[in-house]
C-alpha cells in the first residue's frame, strides 16, 4: 500500500508543480465569480419572491451544477490524459516500473490521486454554486447528499475510462476516444428523453442501450431528478429534464462499469510493453 | 559459472514480424562488470528490458538474482539507468531520489542521509533543490545514476550511462563503476563508447541481430596483442615459423602482422628471427583495441546506425 501512496504523492506533487492545481482553483473561482455576480445582479433587479421563487432558484442551481458537472468531467478527462501514454512514450515509466512496484500499484496510485483532485475540484465548483444560490436566494435543492455522489461517480467513470484508454492508446487518440465516449452518452440521453416524450419505444430503447455503453449522462439525469421536487420532475425536456428516470439498476451498472474499466486498465497496463 | 546472478536461456523477443532478440543466452557472475556491445538495432536495449521485466519474452527464459525475469523480489535489489533518462522534471534532484527511495520502502533519516551521500557522489549537492528541468543533460544523467544506486543494489543496469556526459562526467562514472566493482556489485553496461567499456569492463559480449556472436574477457586479455614486423624475408618457411607464436601471419605491403596471446611473445619472436638469420628492420607490438574487435566481429555487413 505504501508504494501506491508513494505514486499518489508523486502525482499530487507533479500536479502542483505543473500548476495544474492552482490553475484549477483559479478557474473554479473565476467560474463561481461569474455565476455569483450574474445571479446577484439578477436578484437585485428582480428579487426572486412569491410562488415562482423555488422554481426559478432551482433552475439557476441546476444550470450552475450542469456547468460544474461538465467542467469536472472535462477535468476528469484532461488530468489523466497523458499520465500513462505520455510517461510510456517519454520513457519515464521505465524507471518507475523497474522498481519493486507492481504496475497495478502505479496505476492505482495515479487513479487515487486524480480521484482526490476531481473530488476537490467538484467540491469547489458544485459546493460554491449551492452556497451562492443559498446566500442569494435562500434556496437549497433537495437530496444533495444523493445527487452529488452520483455526479462524482460520473466524473470518476470518465477518469477511469481515460486511464483505461491511456494504458493502450496514444495521448491524442485517447483524448478523442474519451470525449467521444462522453458525446455518445450525451446524445443517448437526448434520444431516450425524446423517445419517452414521443412515446417512441424503439428510440427510448436505443437511448437506454447507449446509456448502458456509456452511462455518464444517465448519472447526471438521475442526479437532476433527485434535486427536483415532485412537481417539476419529468415534465421538461432539456438538460435538466428527466421524463425517463435512470433506474437504480442503471446506477448499479455505472458503478460496475467503473470497476470494469479499472480492471481493463490494470490488465492492459500490466501487459503493455514498456 | 559459479554464483551467477543473471542467466538467460534462448531468450527471444518478437514485435510482430520483427525479431528484436533472436536467441540470447547469457551468464553473468556476481561482482562482474559486464559489457553488452553491438551495433544499433542489435537488440541490446530490448534484451535489457527483458532482463528488467519491462517486456515479456516471446520464448526462452531467464533469471535475475535467482528469481524468474520480472519478479518483484529481484527488482528490490537492482538499479537501472535507462538510455533515454527522462524523469519527472518538475521534481528537484533531492525529490527524485526521495520518490524512488520510497518505492524501495526506504524512509526517514536513513533515506535522507543516503540521498545526501549520493548527491555528493554525483556532484549535485549544489543543485539538489533545483527542479530537474533546470538541469543540463549531463546533470540529469548524473541524477539518474544516483537514483539507480539509491537502494544500494546488487546489480546495476546502465544503458548508455555516459552518452550525455562531458569527459569529467565520464571519469566520474568510471570511478563509480570501480567503486561498485570493489563493493561486489554486478554492473551490466550497455554502451556504444567502446573506450569506456574497455576501461571498465571485465568481460564483454558482442551481440548481432539478437544473438551473442563473440565473448571476450578483458580481464584476462587473451589473444589481444598484434605484432607488426618489417623483415627481409616473407617466404612460406618464415611465416610458418612465425605461426608457432600465435595466429596465422598475414603479409600486406611487406609488413607481417601476427596476433599473439601474450606480450611475452615479443622478445621470443625477435630472438627467433635473429637465430634464423632474418633481418629485422622494425618490430611493433600493440594491444588490439575493443573497437578493432568490434569491427572484426561485426563484419562488413553492418551499416552505420
Amino acid at each position: 500500500m505504501h508504494r501506491t501512496l508513494a505514486i499518489a504523492h508523486l502525482t499530487f506533487l507533479e500536479a502542483r508543480r505543473r500548476r495544474i492545481v492552482p490553475a484549477a482553483v483559479l478557474g473554479g473561482l473565476l467560474f463561481l465569480l461569474v455565476f455569483g455576480t450574474s445571479l446577484y445582479l439578477i436578484t437585485q433587479r428582480n428579487p426572486i419572491i412569491g410562488p415562482q421563487k423555488q422554481a426559478v432558484s432551482l433552475f439557476i442551481a441546476l444550470a450552475g451544477l450542469y456547468v460544474a458537472n461538465f467542467l469536472t468531467i472535462a477535468a476528469a478527462v484532461l488530468l489523466p490524459l497523458d499520465t500513462l501514454s505520455g510517461e510510456i512514450a517519454s520513457g519515464t515509466m521505465q524507471t518507475l516500473a523497474s522498481k519493486p512496484v507492481h504496475r497495478a500499484e502505479i496505476l492505482l496510485g495515479k487513479w487515487l490521486a486524480f480521484c482526490a483532485m476531481i473530488t476537490a475540484y467538484f467540491a469547489l465548483t458544485a459546493g460554491g454554486i449551492l452556497l451562492i444560490v443559498r446566500v442569494l436566494t435562500g434556496f437549497t435543492p433537495q437530496n444533495i447528499g444523493l445527487a452529488m455522489p452520483l455526479l462524482l461517480l460520473g466524473a470518476a467513470l470518465m477518469l477511469t475510462v481515460t486511464m483505461a484508454g491511456g494504458s493502450r492508446l496514444t495521448t491524442v487518440t485517447n483524448g478523442i476516444v474519451a470525449f467521444a465516449f462522453y458525446g455518445i452518452a450525451f446524445i443517448g440521453g437526448w434520444v431516450e428523453q425524446i423517445g419517452t416524450l414521443a412515446s417512441a419505444d424503439s428510440a427510448r430503447y436505443i437511448g437506454t442501450a447507449i446509456s448502458l455503453v456509456s452511462p455518464v449522462d444517465a448519472l447526471w439525469r438521475r442526479a437532476a431528478y433527485e434535486l427536483q421536487p415532485p412537481l417539476t420532475r419529468g415534465i421538461q425536456i432539456g438538460p435538466f429534464g428527466t421524463p425517463n428516470v435512470p433506474s437504480d439498476a442503471m446506477i448499479a451498472w455505472a458503478i460496475a462499469f467503473c470497476g470494469l474499466m479499472l480492471a481493463i486498465a490494470l490488465r492492459q497496463f500490466q501487459r503493455r510493453p514498456l | 559459472m559459479p554464483d551467477s546472478v543473471i542467466e538467460t536461456h534462448s531468450l527471444r523477443k518478437e514485435f510482430g514480424d520483427n525479431v528484436a532478440v533472436a536467441d540470447l543466452s547469457l551468464e553473468i557472475g556476481r561482482g562482474e562488470v559486464f559489457g553488452f556491445l553491438g551495433p544499433n538495432g542489435a537488440g541490446k536495449t530490448t534484451s535489457l528490458k527483458l532482463l528488467l521485466g519491462l517486456i515479456e519474452p516471446s520464448a526462452g527464459d531467464g533469471s535475475v538474482l535467482g528469481a524468474p525475469l520480472g519478479r518483484r523480489a529481484a527488482r528490490e535489489r537492482i538499479g537501472f539507468l535507462p538510455e533515454h533518462f527522462r524523469f519527472h522534471d518538475c521534481l528537484t534532484g533531492r525529490e527524485l531520489l526521495r520518490v524512488h527511495g520510497r518505492l524501495f520502502g526506504l524512509r526517514g533519516a536513513a533515506l535522507e542521509s543516503r540521498i545526501d551521500r549520493l548527491l555528493a557522489r554525483v556532484d549535485l549537492t549544489d543543485a539538489a533543490d533545483r527542479q530537474l528541468k533546470t538541469y543540463s543533460k549531463g546533470m540529469v544523467q548524473r541524477a539518474g545514476l544516483a537514483q539507480a544506486l539509491i537502494n544500494e543494489p546488487d546489480i546495476v543496469f546502465l544503458d548508455e550511462p555516459t552518452s550525455g556526459l562531458d569527459p569529467l562526467g565520464r571519469l566520474l562514472v568510471r570511478s563509480l563503476i570501480d567503486e561498485l566493482r570493489e563493493r561486489g556489485t554486478t554492473v551490466f553496461l550497455n554502451s556504444h563508447l567502446l573506450g569506456e567499456v574497455e576501461a571498465t569492463c571485465d568481460r564483454v559480449v558482442f551481440v548481432k541481430q539478437g544473438r551473442v556472436v563473440h565473448e571476450l574477457s578483458l580481464a584476462d586479455q587473451p589473444a589481444q596483442f598484434e605484432i607488426e614486423l618489417r623483415i627481409d624475408r616473407t617466404d612460406a618457411p618464415t611465416l610458418e615459423g612465425l605461426s608457432a607464436f600465435g595466429g596465422t601471419p598475414t603479409v600486406h605491403e611487406g609488413v607481417v602482422r601476427l596476433a599473439v596471446t601474450a606480450e611475452q611473445a615479443v622478445p621470443e619472436i625477435a630472438r627467433w628471427l635473429v637465430t634464423h638469420g632474418i633481418a629485422l628492420y622494425e618490430l611493433r607490438s600493440r594491444r588490439k583495441s575493443l573497437e578493432e574487435w568490434f569491427i572484426e566481429v561485426m563484419g562488413d555487413d553492418q551499416r552505420p546506425g
